[in-house]
């Protein structure tokens, strides 16, 4: 069952706060545990948030009566989230806190919740009580990239970007070095458009990459525009985070999907048994939390097969998308052949591989 | 630059610009009576919902473009009751409105998220629309594209070349003067305020049935507070807000296109918030006492009204 909690009650003072705050110091009585998630945006955004809420849901089917989820959508990352997780601190088992600014305020009330398990994604911070999940969006990128260098004709793809930040420039790098596996010539164009959304800008961005030359154009921004646009102009694109088929079911080859359920379900579980412990994990395509949406009518099957051959590697962990030789922009060669690149220095990338024009 | 870029550029500028020329005009006219709505950004999300539903529902642009202005009115309507019925504070009352207007369209949007929908049809003219280069520029636009521009020069004759106009500002310079001399300040202001609605809703309308044809939670994006800013930047003048919108819209494509050249000058965060500061700029001028009377605003702006007989 769902408990819708408003936000309003959430701020209705701190001396609620403190009285949450010794509820929370219980052991955990019998009945079903009560898990609870913090959104950034709205479940509506059909996009991050959404797909959260769909794990949300996933672990409600799977569990039945075991479990009883509430949310709280579009907390502002800050002070205000710090309350907000507070409060279902007191009244909850575990609390999922789904954007990387929670990251502070979670640790700070983890600290101060000893028995409630916190998890808190995208983050690198963790606690006795307090774990860490993120997902390889990076590989459904390699994937994508690998069909852009097969389909793309004139061998331009362009490339939304929402704010350059290492997450996403890792993205544009793992696409564009499987592009140009496929052809040594590849060109990825790049477009920031300073904003997580903004629908308008997103297909303005989309409109002067087509214009400028690109006929694949993938994404890392939060709503359907770009596809929408692609498939108006007649290109190609990619989906981000949900399977956007509907907004361009000629254009999409694919999406790039989140697909939290698995984790969220098998964590439950976990405290359910009383096996839960703390733990930083970065999920891949083998959990299943990075998923591609099924091909579009444009992918050929000999581009299915390479991309279905890639998928598999990379999920039988022989392929890794970073493994050299890999150069920069300016041709200078940055990983050996034989060498790839650590997580640590993946979650701090802040060059361009060679081929990306930005 | 060649024509085959310079025409999808110019013609992505006129698409940017639009929802910002339909609400910046709307806001005009509720300004030049005197009264401040600060929710634009409110009116222009209900009125994109609604339009959306409309066309989702019936299939029909008329009825989706008249749902989108209806919205963005009914809720102007019930600023007006609480500013001009019941005088309350403009600018608090404007902020709610945006806020209510957000949550609102959330609301009514949640089970359309996630369907497209048919964007609203160019329209040919038949000999002008395939001429070579003036052809995609000029005369291949949707309704609204066309509606903007004819409401602004509407607005601009309206104000400057009627009775009506001259009392519409008469009571945004000084309502106690309009008032002894007979006119019902709260009804023309109402006026103004529903027709402010209406446009803004418009402005939402292009949003979700041309300019991207969906429905996404916040999809203005800030469009409402860049209108707002517009106004103010083009002194209250009509046809400084088309040329207003056309050069934040000119901005903002022609940095993606840099952006997509490889050729960026400045930083693209820059170009982000050069509407903004021009705001900034234009209202600094304004508090200078030389620059003041030629870019003056409306003497009652904000100013509740309360009529004693």
């Amino acid at each position: 069952m769902t408990i819708l909690i408003p936000r309003r009650t959430f701020l209705v003072g701190s001396a609620t706060a403190a009285a949450a705050m010794t509820v929370g110091q219980e052991a955990r009585a019998a009945g079903p545990v009560k898990a609870a998630w913090v959104y950034v945006g709205p479940v509506g955004d059909f996009g991050w948030s959404y797909q959260h809420d769909l794990g949300r849901k996933a672990v409600e089917a799977a569990l039945g009566d075991k479990v009883k989820t509430s949310f709280v959508e579009k907390v502002a990352e800050g002070p205000d989230s710090e309350r907000v997780i507070r409060q279902l601190a007191g009244v909850n088992d575990i609390v999922f806190t789904t954007s990387f600014g929670f990251m502070n305020p979670t640790e700070r009330v983890a600290k101060q919740f000893p028995k409630v398990k916190f998890e808190q994604a995208t983050g690198y911070k963790t606690g006795a009580n307090f774990a860490e999940y993120n997902a390889r969006f990076y590989q459904g990128r390699t994937v994508a990239g690998t069909l852009a260098g097969l389909l793309s004709k004139k061998g331009v793809a362009g490339y939304v970007g929402s704010v350059p930040i290492p997450e996403v420039v890792m993205g544009i790098n793992a696409f564009t070095i499987a592009a140009r596996k496929i052809n040594p010539n590849f060109q990825t164009k790049v477009i920031w458009v300073n904003a997580w959304f903004d629908p308008g800008k997103e297909a303005d961005a989309a409109k002067s990459l087509i214009d400028q030359g690109a006929d694949f154009i993938n994404q890392h921004t939060d709503s359907p525009a770009v596809v929408q646009t692609a498939e108006a102009r007649g290109v190609m694109a990619v989906g981000e985070a949900s399977n956007m088929q509907n907004f361009g079911p000629k254009a999409q080859v694919t999406s790039n999907m989140d697909d939290w359920g698995p984790y969220y379900i098998e964590r439950i579980k976990a405290v359910i048994d009383g096996t839960w412990k703390s733990q930083s994990v970065w999920l891949g395509m083998k959990e299943g939390a990075v998923a591609m949406a099924p091909y579009g009518p444009a992918v050929t099957p000999e581009a299915a097969a390479a991309a279905d051959k890639v998928k598999a590697a990379i999920i039988a962990g022989t392929l890794d998308p970073f493994a050299g030789p890999i150069k920069n922009q300016k041709g200078e060669l940055k990983v050996a052949a034989g060498q790839t690149i650590a997580d640590a220095d993946l979650q701090k990338m802040d060059w361009y591989v060679e081929g990306v024009q930005a | 630059m060649n024509l085959s870029i310079l025409v999808p550029l110019l013609v992505s500028v006129i698409t940017a610009a639009t929802p910002l020329l339909l609400a910046a005009t709307g806001e005009l006219v509720v300004e030049r009576a005197g009264v401040l709505n600060l929710g634009v950004e409110g009116m222009m999300l209900v009125g994109a919902i609604c339009a959306f539903a409309a066309m989702f529902i019936t299939g029909s642009p008329i009825l989706a473009m008249l749902a989108g202005a209806a919205a963005g009115a009914v809720l102007s309507a019930l600023f007006g009751v609480l500013v001009l019925t019941l005088a309350s504070n403009q600018v608090a009352t404007g902020l709610a409105l945006t806020l209510f207007g957000l949550g609102l369209s959330a609301l009514m949007g949640a089970n359309f998220v996630g369907h497209p929908i048919v964007p609203l049809a160019k329209l040919a003219i038949p000999g002008l629309s395939s001429l070579p280069v003036i052809g995609p520029l000029l005369f291949s636009h949707d309704a609204l594209v066309y509606l903007s521009v004819l409401m602004t020069g509407a607005v601009g004759w309206f104000l400057n070349h009627t009775r009506g106009g001259l009392i519409l500002r008469g009571v945004g310079e000084s309502d106690t003067s309009a008032h002894s001399i007979g006119h019902d300040v709260i009804r023309i202001r109402y006026y103004a305020v529903l027709f402010g609605g209406a446009m803004a809703g418009l402005g939402g309308a292009y949003l979700s049935l041309a300019y991207t044809p969906m429905w996404v939670e916040g999809m203005t994006a800030g469009r409402g507070w860049i209108a707002l800013a517009l106004v103010v930047f083009a002194a209250w003048r009509p046809w400084r807000v088309l040329a207003g919108a056309y050069l934040f819209g000119g901005v903002t494509v022609l940095q993606l296109y840099a952006q997509g050249s490889g050729f960026v000058l400045v930083p693209t965060q820059f170009l982000t918030m050069l509407p903004y500061l021009a705001t900034i700029v234009v209202l600094t001028l304004m508090s200078s006492g030389s620059v003041r009377s030629r870019l003056a605003a409306p003497a009652c702006l904000g100013k509740p009204f309360r009529p004693v007989s």
